[in-house]
């Protein structure tokens, strides 16, 4: 397949209107603006599109959810937070094809009846929201945001709002809260942010991604879209390679594609004389897989069946010289650090993993904490308002899982058993 | 009594720990930054100018080096909440400091796939290079060194921020030579993004 969503990025000045202009630029807000709000979003629907964020919802439906028969003010809240750990697309897009997602976002306020787009970026992308911020301002100037667009009567305000480093903002209730100018905290759902979002006003959260494909499919049509993939997976997808691989990046490829491919064609596979040891397919929260499960496909039904989730399609790839017990300890410090504090299961409990992931790494742990790891995890999965605790629990509970013998043996051997040259002097303790 | 049976509540860490703040001296925005102030509020609907909170602080960050308990003063008055709404906020993010810090400060990214390119390496070199430990600032008040959770440019690992620009691919190796170069160069000793083919933006 050739690259929609990545085709130009490598272009000098592929971020300005002018290259924009000259490949379709807008040619999608155009065609949408000719159509009713229900015809829009009956061709996004029909296209198959899957939200890219991670949960893989399709987009179509939520716009539909949107309550449109109140009178009170609809928003779209694009999701720029990109936070899940091994994530790095939708960076790419806004750093180079900023336009792409602005349209897509009015496009979006069209389908919805929204006047007002924000695009919530995470406080970390610095040099992002320069890029983000001139583009929304050369998008003004030139008649594609603002008042009377294309002299149709639509208006339409596209705002940059810079997150402040929480992790916990990439979870749609907790970035509107953030938004509001509050702790970024998940609201119990229901009621969804289709009926009660930002402001208490109907909402539609999606991913840089999501919104970066709109246009692409009103400019061609739903059913050439949908024919990119396989059925229900249709579309380009971005897929992030990261960790123990020669080539890192970001690779756009059709969801027939399988991990293997992405791993070892794309990403060029591990590094000489190593062997590839696990893969984390979907960004860190979502279950490990092993070399032998790597030839599904990598759509988001494949890696589901496979038993893990594709998520935000971050595949962090871990060689023979990567102790799985350091990595679930360096999981869990991130999410215990990021948790948001307002579910005591997930509060306390990723403390608690992290402490006792600590002792078994260096060398202190008791047979005894093997069940305790799995007896706590228990009491944090399934138990808080939002996915952060599944999330947070599902390193250790998959590391247990595939690796209980090297938790058995850093706890018999009391060290670590796979200290790696690559590793610092606190983490690896015992050497 | 915890809901774990043998698991008990005492946690050390916390996002709710509430240090007293520092008061600081006396803090308003400049002429400058209160107009950008008084454009960004027009984003959000009138009732709502809670949500430029944010936006406020990182201004008064931004002229002030870090929060104080006079600058929460003033972006509650302005944004129309109370001061303990503001540090709600402050004490919740990351981003915000409520301590003087270095002119530089180096924030490496500590997660998986930054871990697995050897950035607990580079954490240990600019540490012992300096003499200071994850969360310190050198005795010549020029370099803060603190570890961060990822910063989504794991495909340049390892990466870490210097204040607000990116430094990528760092390896241990080089620590001695970036730190010397950012004395020497400022910010143009950073590699930024990679992404950014034009040449560096001014």
């Amino acid at each position: 397949m050739e690259p929609l969503l990545t085709k130009y990025v490598r272009e000098p000045n592929a971020f300005t209107l002018d290259f924009y202009l000259q490949h379709e630029g807008y040619e999608g807000l155009r065609k949408a603006l000719a159509l009713k709000p229900d015809e829009v979003i009956e061709i996004v629907k029909a296209s198959g599109l899957r939200g890219r964020g991670g949960a893989g919802f399709p987009a179509g439906m939520k716009w539909q959810f949107v309550d449109k028969k109140t009178p009170k003010p609809k928003y779209i809240a694009c999701n720029a937070d990109e936070s899940e750990p091994g994530t790095f697309k939708d960076h790419l897009l806004l750093e180079r094809n900023p336009h792409l997602v602005i349209e897509g976002c009015a496009i979006g306020c069209h389908a919805i009846g929204a006047k007002v787009a924000y695009i919530y970026i995470r406080g970390e992308f610095v040099h992002v929201q320069d890029v983000v911020e001139r583009a929304i301002a050369e998008a003004y100037a030139r008649g594609f945001l603002g008042k009377n667009i294309f002299g149709t009567g639509f208006d339409c305000d596209v705002h940059v709002h810079r997150g402040a480093g929480a992790y916990e903002a990439g979870e749609e209730t907790a970035l509107l809260e953030s938004l509001e100018g509050k702790r970024a905290q998940p609201r119990n759902k229901p009621p969804f942010p289709a009926l009660v979002g930002l402001y208490n006003c109907p909402t539609a959260v999606n991913n840089v991604e999501t919104l970066s494909n709109v246009p692409f499919i009103l400019r061609k049509g739903a059913e050439w879209f949908a024919g990119l993939g396989p059925e229900k997976n249709g579309g380009p997808k971005l897929y992030c390679v990261s960790g123990h691989v020669r080539r890192p990046g970001v690779y756009e490829a059709s969801m027939d594609i399988t991990l293997r491919e992405l791993i070892e064609g794309r990403a060029g596979g591990v590094r000489e004389g190593r062997t590839l040891k696990g893969v984390i397919p979907g960004g860190s929260s979502v279950p490990i897989l092993l070399p032998d499960q790597l030839d599904a496909q990598a759509s988001f039904d494949g890696v589901q069946k496979a038993g893990s989730l594709l998520g935000s399609a971050a595949i962090i790839v871990f060689d023979d010289t990567t102790c799985m017990v350091w990595l679930a300890e360096n999981l869990l410090h991130f999410y215990r650090h990021e948790s948001c504090g307002k579910c005591t299961p997930c509060r306390e409990g990723t403390d608690w993993l992290h402490r006792i992931l600590h002792r078994i790494e260096s060398g202190k742990g008791q047979m005894g904490d093997l069940d305790l790891l799995a007896s706590v995890a228990a009491n944090v999965g399934g138990k808080t308002l939002c996915a952060f605790g599944d999330a947070a629990v599902t390193p250790v509970v998959t590391g247990l899982k595939h690796f209980r013998h090297e938790y058995e043996s850093h706890i018999r051997e009391g060290r670590c058993t796979l200290p790696a040259p690559w590793r610092g002097q606190r983490s690896a303790g015992a050497h | 009594m915890s809901f774990h049976p043998t698991m008990a509540y005492d946690a050390t860490f916390h996002k709710s720990a509430r240090p007293l703040l520092e008061e600081g001296p006396a803090f308003a925005f400049t002429p400058g930054n209160r107009a950008r102030f008084d454009e960004i509020v027009k984003r959000y609907p009138p009732d709502r100018r809670r949500s430029a909170v944010l936006p406020a602080l990182y201004m008064a960050q931004y002229q002030q080096g870090y929060i104080t308990a006079n600058a929460i003063r003033h972006v509650a008055e302005l944004v129309g909440i109370t001061r303990a709404e503001v540090e709600d906020v402050v004490s919740f993010y990351t981003m915000f400091y409520t301590r003087p810090v270095g002119k530089y400060v180096l924030q490496v990214c500590r997660t998986l796939s930054c871990a697995l390119n050897g950035a607990e390496r580079v954490t240990d070199a600019i540490g012992s290079a300096l003499g200071i430990k994850p969360g310190e600032t050198d005795s010549t008040g020029t370099f803060t060194l603190m570890e961060v959770e990822c910063l989504g440019a794991c495909d340049r690992a390892p990466t870490i921020m210097v204040n607000d620009a990116w430094h990528e691919c760092q390896r241990p190796e080089d620590v001695g030579r970036l730190l010397d170069d950012l004395r020497a160069r400022g910010d143009a000793a950073l590699s930024g993004c990679h992404h950014v083919i034009e040449g560096r933006k001014a």
